[in-house]
């Protein structure tokens, strides 16, 4: 009995960790400078451009609203023409990547807003130019406040990706679901939610963790 | 009139913010020269339009109309590149320090020296002499969260002045400190000046910080420049309420000014000490005088001093103090409001 739950457990768990930090990194990847694209563009921003603002919120705002489930859905013929399959953990990559995107956007928009104006006023002073504003203020001045917005991120993911297990996604969602729905085996179901808790725990302390270590801010 | 050692200079400067409530002037028609090498002063109530006009001097603030040169050059003709090069000769400090939080102090003042490309060793080296003018050669690797507000200052002061400006605009720079520690940022300042021949221009609402290092003021009213001129003759001879009010520093100011009665406000140039022109004038009078307000200070170098007597009701002793102080040479007005 051990080592049959062990072999559930474990490859569901790794395939858990493997979507949500493979989408959360590319959805990093467009989302950073979304993100930033957001900050930067506002009306108050460094290089105020009114209608790619707008734009992108709106883009944003409609991708955020569609409940992820939905999205997944929506999005299955894109999805088998990029991965193959419109099923299983691959598939749910994509949909996730499409979800979080414009979430860490958003993030990453607040945590940049966060970084005190007359900082970047004094950077302005010395002449930098907005790249370099972006690289040497407002990121590593938002740092804390980014990496516990990752850590956020990171968690809602795998949030996403464990609905994902009613429509044919894997990992611990779709044991959970598999188990404690069609199954009705209870058990199987909870400690599938006690490792997914146990492991939204383990991101959120590190993030803060972490977070707390970089940020000079405090004495 | 030209003058070649200008090194900024302001022509029919306007400001407006158009705001969901209407427009705002916040600068309307000012001229202002300011020369190489000088203290220059800018002072006014909050709101008068201080921040926006130093503002303008780096086009941190683009002018609604007319026009602001630097060094000869005219900066709203410069492209975005060659302004961000222009700002390197113009260094600016605020009055809540805007260091970089997440980098130490030494880290600070290599940031500007980054954004020109200068040499990483270079530029610490630099940052290293910098610490040193400003007294802070231990704490270079402290976090701005860890040094007092003066000490952010001087940061502040050594970062503006990494790429050798020619020009350190400050704005408020001292408002946010103590009266001891602003003294000692003063006196740093006065020695850049000095030293460096860096010109400096100081944006203050206090009469205190303008008498302690400026050798001219530009007195800032409502969007209008209403009195230019070197501090001694503005300090001596103000000319507008709003100069009156700003010469009293506000915890004296709540005198009664006599019910009604007459005041005199006497002038002393650092010639010599009030006390014994007033007994004497006094003695010589025959007649009493009130003391309402009494000031000496610093300004430039020369001890100066202000009293607000209040005057005897008898015209003849009016008549005769005024005689008496014509005399000596003493300068003097009849003050009703301050
Ligand atoms: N960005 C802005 N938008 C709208 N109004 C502004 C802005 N900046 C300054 N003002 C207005 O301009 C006037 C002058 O402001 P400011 O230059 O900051 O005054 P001071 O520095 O002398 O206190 C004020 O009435 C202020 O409300
Ligand atoms: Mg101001």
């Amino acid at each position: 009995m051990k080592p049959e739950l062990l072999q559930l457990i474990l490859p569901s768990t790794w395939e858990s960790l493997y979507m949500t930090l493979i989408s959360a990194a590319l959805a990093y990847i467009a989302g950073l400078p979304l993100g930033i694209l957001l900050v930067v563009t506002d009306k108050n921003g460094i290089r105020p451009l009114p209608t790619l603002n707008a734009v992108l919120g709106t883009l944003v705002n409609l991708l955020r609203s569609v409940p992820f489930l939905i999205l997944f859905i929506a999005l299955r013929y894109v999805t088998s023409a990029i991965v193959g399959k419109a099923y299983g953990a691959r598939a749910v990559i994509v949909a996730l990547f499409v979800a979080a995107a414009p979430f860490i956007a958003r993030m990453v928009e607040s945590s940049l807003k966060e970084v005190d104006p007359g900082v970047i006023e004094a950077s302005q002073s010395m002449g930098a130019n907005t790249m370099q504003i972006i690289c040497k203020v407002l990121l590593p001045e938002a740092r804390a406040s980014l990496l516990v917005g990752a850590a956020i991120s990171i968690t809602t993911i795998l949030g996403y990706s464990a609905m994902a297990g009613i429509v044919g996604g894997g990992g611990l969602g779709a044991v959970a679901i598999n188990y404690g729905y069609y199954r009705n085996e209870t058990a199987m179901m909870w400690i599938m939610i006690v490792i997914l808790v146990a492991i939204v725990q383990v991101f959120q302390e590190v993030g803060l963790y972490l977070s707390r270590m970089v940020d000079k801010r405090i004495r | 009139m030209e003058s070649a050692n200008e090194i900024i200079r302001i022509e029919g400067l306007n400001k407006t913010f158009h705001t969901k409530d209407g427009d705002v002037v916040a600068l309307d028609d000012i001229h202002l020269e300011i020369a190489q090498g000088e203290i220059f002063g800018i002072i006014g109530l909050s709101g008068a339009g201080k921040s926006t006009l130093v503002r303008c001097m780096n086009l941190l603030e683009q002018p609604t109309a007319g026009r602001v040169f630097f060094d000869g050059q005219e900066l709203s003709e410069l492209g975005r590149k060659e302004l961000n090069e222009k700002r390197h000769s113009i260094g600016m400090i605020f009055q809540s320090f805007n260091l970089l939080m997440q980098r130490t102090a030494l880290q600070n003042i290599c940031f500007p020296l980054e954004l020109v490309g200068t040499p990483k060793a270079e530029a610490k080296k630099r940052a290293r002499e910098l610490l040193a003018l400003v007294n802070l050669e231990e704490k270079e690797n402290s976090y701005p969260a860890q040094l007092s507000g003066g000490q952010k200052q001087r940061v502040a002061i050594a970062r503006a002045l990494a790429t050798n400006p020619k020009v350190l605009l400050c704005d408020e720079a001292t408002s946010a400190l103590d009266p001891n520690t602003t003294r000692g940022v003063l006196a740093l300042l006065k020695d850049i000046n000095q030293k460096l021949g860096v010109t400096i221009v100081v944006i203050t609402h206090e009469m205190s910080v303008i008498e302690e290092i400026c050798s001219r003021v530009a007195i800032l009213d409502h969007s209008h420049i209403v009195e230019l001129g070197r501090v001694e003759d503005i300090f001596v001879k103000p000319q507008s309420q709003i100069a009156r009010h700003l010469l009293f520093p506000a915890g004296k100011k709540k005198f009664k000014f006599g019910s009604g009665g007459r005041c005199l406000r006497i002038v002393f140039d650092g010639l010599s000490s009030y006390e014994p022109v007033l007994s004497s004038m006094v003695l010589e009078c025959g007649y009493p005088v009130n003391i309402l307000f009494a000031d000496t200070r610093d300004i430039d170098g020369k001890a100066m001093g202000q009293i607000v007597v209040e005057l005897p009701d008898e015209e003849k002793a009016v008549h005769r103090m005024y005689a008496y102080l014509n005399t000596q040479g003493i300068r003097f007005e009849e003050v009703k409001d301050l």
